[in-house]
């Protein structure tokens, strides 16, 4: 019996996380500044943690209804209005999810299925790929340029698009470029949809770490909104990560499927989670904006040094990364990543491991203390005049 | 250049150039601005939040809430000045509610607070009473919680 053979194709042959190397080498070292995490450094306000704490004294330990806490999906509802003017019913358009990530992956479960396209802006998170494939659906990618910012194009999305797509992934604010379209550039991506019988997925769950002005949901456009499902939620925003709480936001015939698949896989996202999010969606506007004050504060520090030892990068205008190209060293992404992390124990992660196309570059987060930003670069600064000197 | 205010309160030890990089400005505008704000006493000062409790060195704190009774044609203020110009006296507050001023006191000794209050503090005229209240434990201050030295427990990688 071989077990592998009994294991469906289409998982089996899916590559794992390009990164797995990196957790080894990780395991064995000291004094490593890590600018490899993708998530928020601050803890999750106090008035939410202890909104938490105290629905477990209470004894909310049971199942919420499958779609959510109706008081949740209302807050949700109200915030999606008064942050990106979107208006959704909180009875039938909104679904509370397990993270951004099982709306995702229930969103492309419920569109697409073998036969079909999905098309995938990368670099990107690596979901996206991965539930399409899954799914038995053919993920069609579009390689954004760092010339463009890597923001999408409607040249390089009608490239994409044939008469198999069904789903069209828009990640902006991105992870891992930082890049986020605004709203003339979203008009054009519109102009190329608004006629096609073509979902698209908005990824937004970095909208409220956007620097350059408000986030713009593509949902926003009227001719949009009925065949756009918005995926959301509190890890990012509220820095919730362990919570893992998300939602989506649609027309409801497509969320009334999606909750099928919910309630089947799922149940429901977890009860405290969403008692807590009640409490950040209610009073923590003011939190969020400490928050992002301070990213956007290292944002400048983390791209200012990146220039100055001589990596070029583009301004990211959203979520907390900086994408800067190490083509100059002459280096593959993953041989500079593996030899930084030997020579000076700085960990960044290497572009393409979100997408062939981000070759020649690598993601550094600066969700993290401004003494360690200053500090990986200055070590970074040495690793390249080390590369200087020996070639 | 509001920001520049709160960054510097979170920590004053941030040079120019690095807030300029931090703000989007150029080091000369921080200068400016900074200097600015210290001419006009918008920055009133800098100063080290010590947790003294780490270190042999003795000290109380005494948090004493007084009434007074306020002056012809000059309120309270006269009255705070009379007692927030003792060096003893750390921070003066005027109060709503049960009483009219908070004197937060620090000494090296309980006694030397006490004769503080006994000596300098209840015999002024306008005073009419005191209550002293010392401080037992500083769980956090000045926004800073004590005990705690944040750790990142983060996995070291996620995409």
């Amino acid at each position: 019996m071989i077990i592998k053979n009994m294991i469906r194709e289409n998982v089996y042959k899916f590559p794992p996380s390009g990164i797995r190397k990196y957790f080894d080498l990780i395991n064995e070292m000291q004094d490593v500044i890590s600018l490899g995490i993708g998530e928020p450094d601050f803890v999750t306000p106090w008035n939410v943690r202890e909104a938490g704490i105290y629905s477990l004294e209470k004894g909310h330990t049971h199942y919420s209804s499958n779609a959510g806490y109706i008081e949740l999906r209302r807050e949700i509802s109200s915030f999606v209005d008064r942050k990106y003017d979107l208006s959704y019913n909180p009875k039938d358009e909104i679904l509370v999810t397990v993270g951004g990530s099982e709306g995702i992956d229930i969103a492309i479960r419920a569109l697409a299925g073998p036969g079909d396209e999905v098309v995938i802006p990368e670099p990107s998170f690596v979901a996206y790929k991965g539930c399409t494939a899954f799914t038995g659906a053919t993920p069609v990618t579009i390689n954004l340029r760092n010339e463009d910012e890597f923001k999408l194009t409607p040249e390089l999305l009608e490239g994409a698009i044939t008469e198999k797509t069904k789903v069209v992934i828009l990640p902006f604010p991105n992870n891992p470029t930082g890049a986020v379209m605004s709203r003339e550039e979203l008009a054009k991506i519109v102009e190329v949809l608004k006629d096609k019988d073509i979902f698209v997925i908005s990824d937004e769950i970095y909208s409220e770490l956007s620097y350059g002005g408000k986030h713009v949901s593509i949902a926003s456009f009227p001719e949009m909104k009925d065949k756009t499902l918005v995926i959301n939620g509190f890890s990012k925003a509220f820095a919730m990560t362990g919570w893992r709480l998300g939602y989506a936001c649609g027309h409801k015939d497509l969320i009334s499927q999606m909750n099928k698949i919910h309630q089947y896989a799922i149940m429901c996202a977890p009860t405290t989670s969403q008692l807590a999010a009640i409490e950040a969606l209610k009073s923590c506007d003011d939190d969020v904006e400490e928050m992002v004050k301070e990213y956007n504060r290292r944002r400048r520090v983390l791209v200012n040094g990146f220039r100055s030892i001589g990596l070029d990068c583009f301004e990211p205008k959203g979520a907390f990364y900086v994408f800067p190209s190490i083509k100059s060293t002459g280096l593959s992404s993953e041989e500079f990543c593996e030899r930084l992390l030997k020579e000076q124990q700085v960990l960044v992660i290497p572009g393409n491991a979100f997408g062939d196309c981000g070759e020649g570059f690598i993601r550094a987060c600066y969700a993290s203390s401004m003494e360690n930003i200053n500090e990986a670069i200055n070590r970074i600064g040495k690793f390249l005049e080390g590369l200087c000197i020996n070639s | 250049m509001e920001e520049l205010l709160e960054v510097l309160e979170k920590n004053s030890r941030l040079s120019a150039k690095e807030i300029g990089i931090m703000l989007g400005r150029s080091e000369e505008e921080v200068q400016d601005a900074i200097k600015k704000y210290e001419d006009d006493n918008t920055i009133a000062g800098y100063t080290t939040l010590v947790n003294w409790e780490r270190t042999g060195k003795e000290a109380v704190t005494a948090l004493i809430e007084v009434k007074v009774t306020p002056q012809r044609g000059e309120g309270f203020d006269k009255v705070a000045e009379r007692i927030y110009r003792f060096p003893e006296v750390k921070s003066c507050y005027l109060m709503s509610g049960g009483f009219d001023l908070t004197v937060i006191v620090e000494g090296k000794t309980m006694k030397e607070v006490a004769l503080f209050v006994a000596e300098k503090l209840a015999p002024l005229e306008a005073v009419l009473s005191t209550a002293t209240h010392f401080v037992l434990k500083k769980y956090k201050d000045k926004g800073t919680i004590f005990e705690e030295k944040p750790k990142d427990d983060r996995e070291a990688i996620f995409i």
